[in-house]
């Protein structure tokens, strides 16, 4: 098969697993293009792309611009902050404004969980969910499974945590439905207060204890605690999570084994990672923001290659 | 279905042999050439051509595969796009003499996405073309081959099947058969 079978890429819950396989597999074929001396390919020459973002973000816009641009895309960029959607339109008319430019795909960035949902129901672009608020963040997931599969094989049988702040966390939900569907086995690690309450329905174990889940797992995927979306004090300090959650280089080196350590960026150094660990040899994060453009352009190219 | 034997196993065997006897005397060397075999097919001849070339001169060529998948012009116009195959190819072409090699040679769009997905390694002083089978009344763009095995005269209502043994068949053959209409 070399079709999704979806024309949005919403999240990875819509997913079937050989979907998942097709974009992992054609993102190999794209790390190898990124890799050449010209770095980029005809494919989407004649595909407009805008890139909405309603929320900060640094790594992911400039990935999936990057990604664009290296399969030939014409690129618009858009931000909430200096825009229209300041003076009261909707997200549906901002959209279409757009749309009506000619563009044929939207990389969307919201606060509100679903709106890339909405939004592919009600415009007939392509649409691919960059994140939206703490709901879905696909491929992120998409890379991260990429650059563990890069370095540990088939994720059959894999055991990946994912540890820090499982609440607030996109990437989180992502990467559970993601790692699931590829055979591996999840289990989140944070405080109490950091863990939803139902995630055990996703059939996802939780571990208070930080070491415990180093012991055990191939993979630690590390997320950072993200302030911005807490409204109440989940902890006491950052300091004390920082000595409870905090991850640094003794602490792997200790383990006797290999273990991977991820991080989607951006790392808060010395509180979930320290930074030795965050250099170390145990860290993939910068293969992580490589394999990011490879994937978004899997995705880009496999959405955009159905016959319209 | 109907099915017509072009070239068998011996007659194969004899135009890879000379294939290598006329590289050799058009290269001489190989001192500034490499091989580029396209995907998914010409991969094998690629393979076969390499060892044979080392088996008669001694001489092994810098040769790679080539995926033009991300080149094509009917990206968009096929229901799904094509599955990309993998390139591999670890040496620049710049300056080089570069013979791309395929099995069969149809329309001439794979070839000249091929050539586009090649200028990405450099600029070549110089490209020839090898296949198999040149099928010369179907071609869409103006390309032709410095190096062929056989020249047929096909319909589009057609396959050429080159068929190798390394992939489970029983010789090495080369087949043009009718594409089944339901």
């Amino acid at each position: 098969m070399s079709q999704l079978s979806t024309r949005h890429l919403l999240g990875i819950k819509e997913l079937s697993e050989a979907d998942i396989r097709l974009v992992l597999e054609t993102a190999t074929n794209f790390k190898e293009v990124i890799n050449r001396p010209i770095k980029k390919v005809p494919s989407l020459r004649d595909i407009t792309i805008a890139n909405i973002f309603f929320e900060n973000s640094t790594r992911t816009r400039l990935s999936f611009e990057l990604a664009e641009k290296r399969l030939s895309a014409d690129v618009v960029n858009f931000s909430s902050s200096n825009s229209s959607v300041k003076k009261g339109e909707t997200l549906v008319d901002t959209v279409n404004n757009i749309l009506a430019m000619k563009v044929d795909m939207v990389v969307m960035r919201h606060a509100s969980p679903g709106a890339p949902h909405f939004l592919s129901k009600n415009v007939p672009a392509n649409v691919v969910n960059a994140g939206d608020g703490t709901h879905e963040h696909p491929t992120q997931a998409l890379l991260d499974a990429f650059s563990m599969q890069e370095k540990l094989g088939d994720l059959k049988g894999k055991k990946i945590a994912i540890i820090g702040d499982i609440l607030h966390s996109r990437v989180a939900l992502s990467n559970i439905f993601c790692l699931q569907k590829l055979g591996a086995e999840v289990r989140v690690c944070g405080p109490v207060t950091l863990i939803p309450k139902y995630i055990e329905s996703l059939g996802v174990k939780v571990e208070l204890d930080l070491q415990k889940i180093l012991n055990w797992c191939d993979v630690a995927n590390v997320l950072r605690i993200q302030l911005e979306r807490q409204q109440i004090k989940y902890f006491p300090s950052l300091r004390e999570y920082s000595l409870y959650y905090g991850i640094n280089k003794k602490m792997l080196d200790g383990l006797n084994k290999e273990i991977v350590v991820m991080h989607p960026g951006p790392i808060n150094r010395g509180v979930e990672l320290s930074s030795d660990a965050a250099d170390s040899s145990h860290s993939i994060i910068l293969d992580q923001v490589e394999n990011g453009v490879a994937v978004r352009m899997a995705v880009l190219y496999l959405l955009a290659g159905a016959k319209g | 279905m109907q099915k017509r034997l072009v070239l068998d196993q011996q007659q194969i065997d004899i135009t890879l042999k000379r294939f290598c006897y006329q590289l050799i005397e058009n290269h001489d060397d190989f001192e500034n050439t490499v091989f580029l075999g396209l995907q998914p097919r010409g991969t094998l001849l690629l393979d076969k051509i390499v060892a044979l070339l080392k088996e008669i001169s001694g001489i092994t060529v810098p040769s790679g595969y080539l995926d033009a998948t991300f080149h094509r012009d009917d990206f968009r116009r096929r229901d799904f796009p094509l599955k990309a195959n993998e390139t591999k190819i670890d040496f620049l072409v710049e300056g080089k003499k570069v013979v791309l090699i395929d099995d069969v040679l149809y329309k001439g769009r794979s070839v000249r996405a091929a050539m586009d997905a090649m200028i990405a390694f450099g600029r070549p002083q110089k490209v020839e073309l090898m296949v198999l089978v040149d099928r010369r009344l179907t071609r869409d763009y103006p390309i032709l081959p410095d190096y062929y095995g056989v020249k047929v005269n096909t319909l589009d209502s057609q396959y050429v099947v080159v068929e190798w043994v390394a992939q489970g068949n029983p010789a090495d053959a080369i087949w043009i058969t009718e594409k089944v209409t339901s």
